[in-house]
């Protein structure tokens, strides 16, 4: 019980320090549509210059879709600089305060980056709801009280599963003095291999089944199938399974590769 | 029992050497060569509760490496700690939630917000009741006369006021052991004094243990009965200040300011010039006859300014670890580096 109020104060402290920036926050959020509506045209011309009614076997009504869906899903998985964070606070010292306090760093990193999401969605609904509105035609109906839950649970997934997987980076901190360029490709390459670029049935057979074996297609790429109503019951319990299992297996890399880099750290004087 | 006790602590270092020059930096990238540092070199004490004990040393003494172990920040090398009955580096909750290191350095609070949000934060952590959290925070508040600025985000207050804020962070879950690294550390003579004045009342009322770093000998007179200090990573003293200032300052830095043109030549049986810079001059007096000279220099010569002081804590140190070195205590093969300042 203390424990949830502890984390809840953290998130509540968390929540205030985001808006002493809310002009700043609104203005990026906002400009953050405008890549929506550059995309959806961008699929237009590739649907006209190639003459055809499907690119892979996806008409560019669910092109649109899959692309609208992965936004909301991104917006779940997606940890802006939280790698970099990390590694910051342990190359300058801001580790320090964590380990003095009565506190669990990750707990603490946790219920940080859930505040800055609320904060996010609270923004960003407004426009999202304008978009989604705008391109209602390319859109599956309303899902169902079932396929809701399980939307729900893949995304609240897919947003530890990117936490847990930038923590990872963000711990190499202990090892080496620079991870920024570290975490940019790592960031780009999830970019393209999570599905937020192009739906990942697009890629040859051989390279999509190498890449669905990867933690990042479970970030972005299965739980918008899941919004989009293309799973059945079966397959989506299948991908939250799946999910599950690579937070288990981060979340206890995560403690591994912290108790080590603790040992570390200590070693050269914190 | 000790709060604190320390038998035979060392921590060494490993630290890379960068070489100059290009050809060897490429060969250093197949074979690094690294040099150990004895940060803290078998040092052995302890700390009995409410005692307030002044921790000094140059800087890269080892002193706040030892703060670190004492807080279960890094690991020694070797050596038995035990802080109330913990052992620092476990990080036990229950030891956690009895100490605070309060570094005059770095900040804990949150830069854009108020430390009030920063203050109900601690709370939490430190799972802190309702009430006690309430009184202590007036109390605080009141005795470092913040009460208006808890409101105002941390990044608008000036040094002086962050510092006590973070006192009062560092305070407010009651911890029994207080490590303090320098706590006043450029801040102004009132803040100074005001942050003092909280440290000793605290430590009146409450029994709190306190080892403070400071390079202020002020700090040091005002707040600590016991000096502990270090050097090269060795205890080279541990007991009252007085003895160090009997022992190894046993003169104090008059400063004087002659009229134009009127600075005699020489200071012959006057005392030891330390520097002339015309028309000023410092001499190293006696301490037992600084007012009886002064008087008499003050009678013979037209002096427009007079000031007298203890030596800097540095040179305190210095004469003492040099003398340390002489009798054959201190560690061997670095004595080129003590008292230089």
């Amino acid at each position: 019980m203390t424990m949830i109020r502890k984390y809840g104060v953290i998130f509540r402290v968390a929540l205030a320090e985001r808006l002493v920036y809310r002009v700043d926050f609104f203005v990026s959020t906002f400009l953050r549509f405008i890549p929506i509506i550059t995309t959806i045209l961008l699929w237009r011309a590739v649907f006209d210059g190639a003459g055809e009614t499907e690119v892979g076997d996806l008409t560019y009504t669910q092109m649109v879709s899959y692309y609208l869906f992965a936004m909301i899903a991104r917006a779940f998985g997606s940890m802006p600089g939280l790698s970099t964070d990390v590694a910051m606070d342990i190359r300058e010292g801001g580790l320090r305060k964590y380990l003095l306090q009565p506190v669990d760093y990750m707990g603490y990193q946790l219920a940080l980056r859930a505040a800055h999401k609320l904060i996010y969605y609270v923004m960003a609904a407004a426009p999202y709801a304008l978009v989604f509105w705008m391109c209602r035609r390319f859109l599956p109906g309303w899902p169902d009280a079932d396929m809701l839950s399980w939307s729900i649970l893949s995304l609240v997934l897919a947003f530890l599963l990117g936490f847990s997987f930038n923590m990872l980076i963000g711990l190499l901190g202990f090892w080496f003095l620079e991870v920024n360029s570290f975490a940019h490709v790592v960031m780009t390459a999830q970019y393209f291999l999570s599905g937020h670029m192009f739906p990942l049935s697009l890629l040859p057979d051989g390279v999509q089944s190498v890449v669905t074996l990867l933690p990042f297609a479970y970030e972005t790429y299965y739980p918008s199938l899941i919004l989009l109503q293309r799973l059945e019951t079966p397959e989506i319990m299948e991908v939250v399974a799946v999910q599950l299992l690579w937070v288990v297996v981060l979340f206890a890399a995560i403690r591994v590769v912290w108790a080590r880099g603790l040992r570390r750290y200590a070693a050269y004087g914190g | 029992m000790s709060v604190i006790s320390v038998a035979n602590l060392r921590k060494t270092y490993r630290v890379h050497i960068k070489p100059e020059g290009l050809a060897a930096s490429i060969k250093a990238l197949f074979r690094r060569r690294y040099r150990t540092i004895r940060a803290v070199d078998g040092i052995d004490f302890c700390i009995e509760r409410g005692e307030m004990v002044g921790f000094l040393g140059p800087n890269g003494a080892g002193k706040t490496t030892t703060l670190k172990i004492l807080s279960g920040l890094i690991y020694p090398s070797e050596g038995a700690v035990r802080v109330l009955d913990f052992v620092p580096w476990e990080r036990a909750n229950a030891y956690r939630r009895q100490f605070a290191l309060l570094m005059g350095q770095k900040n804990q609070l949150w830069w854009d917000l108020p430390a009030a949000e920063s203050f109900r934060l601690h709370k939490e952590i430190y799972a802190i009741e309702d009430g006690p959290f309430q009184r202590v925070l007036g109390e605080l508040v009141e005795l470092l006369g913040v009460t208006e600025l808890t409101h105002q985000p941390v990044r608008e207050l000036s040094l002086g006021e962050r510092m006590k804020m973070e006192l009062i962070a560092a305070l407010l879950h009651s911890p029994s052991i207080l490590f303090l690294d320098e706590p006043t550390i450029g801040l102004d003579v009132v803040a100074q004094a005001s942050i003092r004045t909280c440290l000793r009342e605290y430590n009146r009322d409450r029994q709190v243990t306190m080892l403070i770093t400071s390079h202020y000998m002020q700090d040091i007179e005002a707040l600590t009965d016991r000096v502990m200090v270090i050097n090269h990573g060795k205890l080279v003293h541990d007991g009252p200040l007085q003895d160090i200032i009997d022992r190894f300052a046993p003169y104090k830095v008059v400063k004087l300011r002659f009229h134009d043109g009127t600075m005699p030549e020489s200071f012959d049986g006057v005392g030891e010039v330390l520097s002339v810079n015309p028309p000023t001059v410092t001499l190293g007096l006696p301490r037992e006859a600084v007012a009886q000279q002064a008087a008499k220099l003050l009678a013979r010569f037209a002096i427009d300014d007079i000031s007298v002081e203890d030596p800097p804590i540095e040179d305190v140190i210095g004469r003492m670890y040099q003398e340390g070195a002489s009798a054959g205590e201190g560690p061997t093969g670095a004595a080129s580096e003590g008292g230089a300042r």
